[in-house]
């Protein structure tokens, strides 16, 4: 027992995940993480996660992709070589948006979804962390740290009342690693 | 919750009976945990014969130049541009079925939206290189974008269309490659921590690391929900550039202010239809009915009936302008179209895409599976002809009448088509061999919604008032994949 790192309680079903998640709550038991096989709404407002500020990161790429689109329009086309076709002018901001803009799009996706992958460490080759292998097919997961809540039993017959099918005490924290 | 009672009202989108969330998993990665089936390696093989005469029509273009083409002095766009154009609209029902379609919380497109994807990135790959062939000379390719050069440096042209065009293409595949892989994502670990080995290791490099806790998915669903956000422009400016390749132009029969929406509602129309053409088969050979339903396919068509009607009074206003101009020489365009040499082109392209979606008016026809697909191929073809007629026809008899010429297709020309297609099958059978075509995880959520044997549990429970179930009872007829016993389980026990 003294040497179980992580309590694991698997559940079948994502409601009575959610049940347990209360349950512990209710008896001041701290939740490490959950592991599921799909989203889960309403699971950060009751694990207190704050809301995601990657629109933010969005909205920053996304406004310098507009200033860089349009200096390198401004740039090219009025400024260091501007151009006398046909009379017109060589500032044609009409002509301007699509460029400005298809950059803006590339430029907040590009720079959003790589700041996902920097806050979550996601990268090709990155050794898969997963305490549950079969947190990604069908078993909705609770992770409960073992050494900061040392009342096992409690949790145990706390899981199993919300109905988890599995409880588990692993040794590792992870069991992906070879 | 994952678990709010939805209306009775509504279609189940997963039917079967004990569709449990491991259900799906195997379900799903049964193509891809197994070794593939005979039907696929008969598709593969001729994909890869079609992908093969590609490489060599396009291999001769580049060594040979375009004249390798029926192009002539005359009519200087013709099959390229109008398969370029056929192919990147194919592409636009991916994203507007994974994006706008989740911008509209249309959770029908869960189980659709993955295959719909990689049909928009391998369509636009197919467009991408007609792109560099039409160029003539490959190797400069990279001149149309806005690099540093030892001539001035001297810029690209940037009131060009060309250019634009360049750019959206360029960004909407990238944006599209990136909202796809992020998607699979969760998809790839769940190979992953089935697989063993080899097959283990690069399913692990693929996944990212992915793990599947609550922070993981709180930021991929606001990922994916920005990213939805932004390609709902993204793909209505690069078909309205497309558009303005020909717009922009003094050409009588392209110089019209009704291209924009025309193009991008004609492609919605055509990727709709590719879409249709390939779920239908894979849902039977991959034993996907009951996550790709008759729901499903009667969606599609609907949208392909309304689409295809915008089409249609787009075809109708640009006669009418024409003619309503009092501009000679768009008057004569059209006239020529309507009755000129290519008339068999224009009367092919109004008999698919005009007169054939208007089918679908029936319930008999669109919620019929042969009929259903042969549709959808002859509105591909029609969308072809649609792009010939504009390109061809409004080049073929310019201002001077000396000039008059009409375009025959050489080999090549024929040969970088039909390849084009093979390379697309090629890549799709590809994806559908080694990655998880249905999006599992988002399936998932439906389980408890929007699922027959939710519903089927919650009327028997007495959940709902008799008349209610009895429209459910009749609206789950045209099911294939709901037995006479399902419906007949829609009691109150």
């Amino acid at each position: 027992m003294s040497n179980t790192k992580y309590i694991l309680g698997s559940f079948a079903d994502p409601d009575e995940m959610m049940h347990g998640i209360e349950k512990l709550q209710e008896n001041n038991i701290s939740i490490y993480d959950c592991y599921t096989p799909m989203p889960i709404h309403g699971i950060e407002a009751k694990l207190g996660v704050k809301p995601s500020r990657l629109p933010i990161a969005a909205f920053i790429a996304g406004a310098t992709g507009t200033i860089l689109g349009f200096s390198l329009l401004f740039y090219t086309t009025a400024y260091d070589w501007p151009m006398n076709v046909g009379g017109k002018p060589s500032l044609p901001l009409p002509n301007f948006v699509p460029v400005t803009f298809e950059v803006t799009i590339l430029l907040c996706a590009l720079g959003m979804v790589a700041t996902f992958f920097y806050r979550n460490h996601l990268f090709p080759g990155r050794a898969p962390r997963v305490m549950d292998l079969r947190a990604s097919d069908d078993r909705f997961i609770i992770a409960i740290d073992a050494k900061e809540n040392t009342d096992h039993n409690l949790i145990d017959g706390l899981l199993k009342d919300a109905g988890a099918v599995e409880v588990k005490y692993n040794e590792r924290k992870y069991v992906s690693y070879e | 919750m994952s678990s709010h009672n939805e209306s009775i009202l509504r279609e189940p989108l997963v039917t079967g009976k004990k569709i449990t969330y491991a259900q799906v998993t195997d379900d799903v990665l049964l193509p891809v945990e197994n070794k593939p089936n005979k039907a696929w390696w008969i598709g593969f093989i001729v994909a890869v014969c079609g992908a093969m005469l590609w490489v060599i029509s396009v291999g001769y273009t580049f060594w040979t130049g375009i004249g390798a083409w029926g192009l002539n002095k005359t009519v200087g766009w013709a099959w390229d541009i109008t398969d370029f154009v056929w192919w990147v609209g194919i592409g636009h029902a991916g994203t507007l079925i994974s994006a706008v379609l989740l911008l509209f919380r249309q959770n029908w497109r869960n189980s659709i939206n993955r295959s719909a994807e990689a049909m928009t990135i391998f369509a636009v790959i197919c467009a991408a290189t007609y792109v560099v062939a039409h160029m003539g000379r490959p190797w400069l390719a990279y001149w149309i974008f806005p690099l540093p050069n030892q001539y001035g440096s001297l810029w690209v042209n940037f009131n060009s269309p060309l250019v634009w065009d360049a750019f959206a293409i360029s960004t909407y595949f990238t944006v599209s490659l990136v909202f796809w892989y992020v998607g699979l994502l969760p998809d790839i670990s769940s190979v992953r921590d089935r697989a063993t080995g080899l097959k283990k290791k690069v399913y692990s490099t693929l996944s990212f690391g992915w793990n599947g806790s609550v922070k993981t998915w709180q930021r991929f669903e606001i990922v994916s929900l920005v990213l939805a956000g932004i390609s709902t422009p993204l793909v209505l400016s690069v078909h309205t550039i497309v558009s303005m390749d020909f717009a922009t132009s003094v050409i009588p029969g392209w110089h019209t202010t009704i291209f924009p929406p025309y193009f991008v509602a004609g492609a919605i129309f055509s990727g709709f239809a590719m879409v249709q053409t390939l779920l239908l088969i894979l849902r039977k050979v991959m034993n996907f009915e009951n996550y790709i339903t008759m729901f499903h396919i009667e969606s599609m068509n609907k949208i392909i009936m309304v689409t295809g009607s915008i089409v249609g009074i787009a075809y109708l206003t640009e006669l009418f302008i024409a003619w309503y101009s009092g501009s000679e020489y768009e008057m004569y365009a059209f006239a020529n179209r309507v009755a000129g040499p290519y008339a068999w082109a224009y009367w092919a392209m109004m008999t698919c895409n005009v007169i054939s979606p208007q089918l679908f008016w029936f319930k008999k026809i669109r919620t019929s599976i042969p009929i259903s697909w042969v549709l959808s191929i002859v509105v591909n073809i029609g969308m072809w002809f649609e792009r010939f007629v504009i390109i061809v026809t409004s080049l073929h008899r310019d201002y001077l009448p000396s000039s008059w010429a009409m375009f025959y297709p050489t080999w090549v020309d024929v040969g970088i088509f039909i390849g084009s297609i093979g390379l697309f099958f090629t890549l799709f059978l590809l994806f559908i061999r080694f990655l998880p075509s249905i999006a599992m995880a988002e399936v998932k959520l439906l389980l408890k919604s929007a699922s027959l044997q939710q519903k089927t549990k919650l009327v028997q429970e007495g959940a709902f008032p008799e008349e209610q179930v009895q429209y459910f009872r009749d609206s789950l007829t045209k099911y294939d994949s709901v037995s006479e016993e399902d419906i007949n389980a829609l009691r109150k026990k």
